[in-house]
């Protein structure tokens, strides 16, 4: 695998391995020592064009662990607040000799357009509304660590689908797994055209919570409110939001997801996000080797045994 | 000094015959047409069909004020090097006032085609106050366009129609209103067709509805005032229904599109080259299909380049934020005749062989009841547009004595491949890179003088 830009590039075995080789790296952080020296003399670089504080820290850990250099770039405090071009910067970094470039970028397609500019591998860590291809990957983990698999199990996007790459990459890499997806959302937060999406949709909570093994919640952003997108955060957390109530009516084992950061008593209700379904914080710990099996198969030279084992 | 371009044939609005053309470069007139005739300068124009110069509706130069990306003399040399002897330049750096076209006109004096100026029909193009039509009008100006952002406002539009119509009485001549069609509230934020495509990349779309409500809405109110309303690079099959239905009733309306919205659709934006960003967006196959029914049937009376000249440092930046448009002006004629008129062997696709090398693919293919003949692309290219453009005095006139010597001669069978390095413009935005190209204009002759020889621009 040279980069990693979309879960499109990626094919269920591909998928499939990638979530192995995470197994194999999640037992390297149960031991005493969790660093493993994989990437011992690689250099990886940050380039966060676009504030984010989980993935960065995830990735920047992940990268840690594998022993490799980390250096981080940030668009506030670089020559990009100069008005040097996206071109130029990538330009410049792949000059000082770097092996990868994990980008977050708020433009879709920005990672693409960077994997032209450089030779260094190119790791997409979330690009505008496109894609987020290790966040899906540590969602199908999450969800797979409890049932074992993705294969028939029912799983619910819920909220702004049209402007979340969290969802674009959830619908690609879980119908890849094997599992159904419905999108759940009003008319105004799904995409203008769900033409060659293999899902189904649905603009009723209600009509599916009962029946989804995994109610996936997508975080609203409120200034959509004023895009006339729907009308207030109360009428949203009425029709979409996972309330108590509803909760009660989800599966005994289905689970709750979220990419985060959440708006408690929007999306969930606090007492929900505290629910034993809910899995939220193990997405962000599914993060750190999902991350390391990223960046050993974009980087890596050889094989696990002979690196990590 | 007489120019003859000999051993062509020659092609006008009348038809098609053999015979030489000798131009007068003093007078600026073709001096004689007929077999073997002899002059100062001889040009071989064997194996090509001469036809009037083209005309371009709708050109941006970059200067003044971006001149990294353009010059007027660069813009008016990769004109000539494509056909063309006269481009309508449009009001993007002004336009509202006399002074900037005369500062056009100056920045032209040298130019290898002609530059005519378009005005604007609100101060600013801020679609508020009324540009001074009258006073432009005077000095010339036939074609008034607040480019870009189009008229938003329905009352405002109304008044800037009427007040055109009274003028057009009074000067004895027709002015035209010509509009890029876009709602801008619709249109809001859209970076690329909005659809299937647009959806997948997570990109923000700009719907054909945008293009569709303006082009409704400017059939309406040229019903209401008579005012001759000429759409801009249409690229909806909606607007191309409503415009065919709109001239069926007989309303002064005229239609242009672009080489590209008649050939690529909006999967070329699906690997975020900014290339690819241009506006109106490329839109799906259906309406590119309609689109070339609106050729076929006469709905869509010009090809126009919407040539737009950008710096790499503009269009290498992330899709949503790279400027739009692409040149065009060299590439047009060449691109159209290859994907319209070549005659491919038997069963083969003419644009598949052109874009096997190409960067950009995603080409509608040219179904038989699409191919044109080489006298209805010139039409599009040359004397209908020249007649939009109120220059059909001087461009697109028939090939005959005393007639304004305005030609090209165009090379049917020369192959050729597009190298964005190669164009004469400065800007390189082409989406056309790496394209195999049958036809070329060998030369091109603008008021009896030579300004593109064996496909080298002369200064």
């Amino acid at each position: 695998m040279r980069n990693l830009l979309t879960i499109a590039d990626l094919s269920s075995d591909d998928l499939q391995e990638l979530l192995q080789l995470a197994d194999r790296f999640a037992e390297t952080q149960t031991r005493d020592v969790k660093k493993v020296p994989a990437l011992r003399g690689k250099t990886v670089v940050l380039a966060f064009f676009e504030d984010s504080t989980r993935t960065r820290t995830s990735f920047d850990l992940a990268a840690r662990r594998l022993s490799a250099d980390v250096v981080n770039f940030s668009a506030g405090a670089s020559s990009l607040s100069k008005g040097e071009s996206l071109r130029d910067t990538i330009e410049t970094i792949s000059a000082m000799g770097v092996d990868a470039i994990v980008v977050r970028h708020r433009s879709s397609g920005a990672p693409q357009q960077v994997a032209q500019w450089t030779d260094a591998a190119v790791i997409n860590a979330g690009d505008g509304w496109h894609q987020h291809p290790t966040q899906a990957l540590l969602d199908s983990y999450t969800i797979r660590q409890r049932f074992g698999s993705l294969e028939g199990r029912r799983i619910a996007l819920c909220g702004d689908i049209n402007h979340s790459r969290v969802a674009r990459s959830d619908v690609d890499a879980f119908t890849k797994l094997g599992a159904e997806v419905v999108l759940v959302a009003p008319p105004t937060l799904l995409p203008p055209s769900l033409e060659g999406w293999p899902v189904s949709v649905s603009h009723d909570l209600d009509q599916v919570v009962s029946d989804i093994d995994v109610a996936y919640f997508l975080r609203i952003q409120q200034e959509r409110m004023t895009d006339a997108l729907f009308p207030s955060v109360r009428e949203y957390r009425a029709h979409f939001g996972l309330t108590v109530d509803r909760a009660k009516r989800l599966k005994p084992d289905a689970l709750i997801m979220h990419p985060g950061p959440m708006n408690r008593g929007v999306e969930l209700d606090p007492a929900v996000a505290d629910d034993e379904r809910a899995v939220v914080l193990d997405q962000v710990a599914a993060g750190i080797p999902i991350r390391m099996a990223v960046l050993f198969q974009t980087l890596g030279p050889g094989q696990f045994e002979s690196e990590v084992a | 000094m007489t120019v003859v371009l000999k051993g062509g044939r020659l092609l006008d609005a009348s038809g098609e015959r053999s015979g030489d053309v000798c131009v007068d470069g003093v007078t600026g007139q073709i001096q004689d047409v007929g077999p073997d005739l002899s002059g100062d300068v001889v040009l071989d124009a064997s194996g090509c069909v001469i036809t009037p110069g083209f005309v371009d509706l709708h050109t941006d130069v970059a200067e003044p004020g971006r001149e990294a990306a353009d010059t007027v003399q660069a813009t008016s040399e990769a004109a000539a090097a494509g056909g063309y002897t006269a481009i309508v330049v449009m009001p993007r750096n002004g336009g509202d006032r006399l002074a900037d076209l005369a500062d056009l006109e100056a920045l032209g004096r040298s130019a290898a085609c002609e530059i005519v100026g378009a005005g604007t029909v609100s101060i600013a193009r801020d679609g508020q106050v009324l540009a001074p039509l009258g006073e432009l009008a005077d000095h010339g100006v036939s074609l008034f366009c607040d480019v870009g952002v189009g008229i938003q406002d329905d009352l405002f539009m109304r008044r800037a129609c009427e007040y055109l119509v009274g003028l057009e009485a009074s000067l004895g001549r027709p002015l035209v209103l010509a509009q890029h069609c876009s709602s801008a509230a619709l249109a809001a934020g859209g970076v690329m067709h909005e659809g299937a495509v647009s959806s997948r990349l997570g990109l923000p779309g700009c719907p054909a509805e945008a293009e569709e409500l303006m082009v409704m809405r400017d059939i309406t109110l040229s019903r209401l005032t008579g005012a001759r309303v000429h759409f801009q690079s249409i690229s909806t099959a909606g607007s191309v229904a409503m415009i065919r239905a709109a001239k069926a009733g007989g309303l002064p309306i005229t239609a242009e599109v672009t080489p590209h919205h008649l050939l690529f659709t909006d999967e070329s934006c699906a690997g975020f080259d900014p290339a690819t960003k241009v506006q109106p967006p490329l839109r799906t196959a259906e309406n590119v299909l309609a689109l070339r029914d609106g050729l076929a049937d006469g709905t869509i009376d010009a090809i126009a380049s919407d040539h737009r000249p950008h710096t790499d440092d503009a269009k290498e930046r992330p899709f949503d934020e790279a400027s739009s448009g692409a040149v065009s002006l060299e590439t047009g004629f060449a691109a159209l005749h290859t994907a319209f008129v070549v005659d491919a062997d038997e069963g083969a696709d003419p644009i598949g062989t052109a874009i096997e090398g190409a960067q950009h693919r995603a080409v509608v293919p040219v179904a038989a009841e699409h191919r044109r003949s080489l006298a209805e692309l010139v039409a599009l290219l040359s004397w209908q547009p020249a007649e939009i453009a109120g220059v059909a005095d001087r461009h697109g006139c028939l090939i005959e004595p005393g007639r304004p010597a305005n030609l090209t001669a165009i090379d049917q069978t020369l192959q050729w491949s597009v190298d964005r390095s190669d164009l004469r413009s400065n800007a390189r935005n082409t989406l056309f890179q790496g394209w195999t190209m049958t036809g070329r204009n060998r030369h091109t002759v603008k008021n009896g003088k030579i300004t593109l020889e064996n496909g080298q621009v002369q200064r």
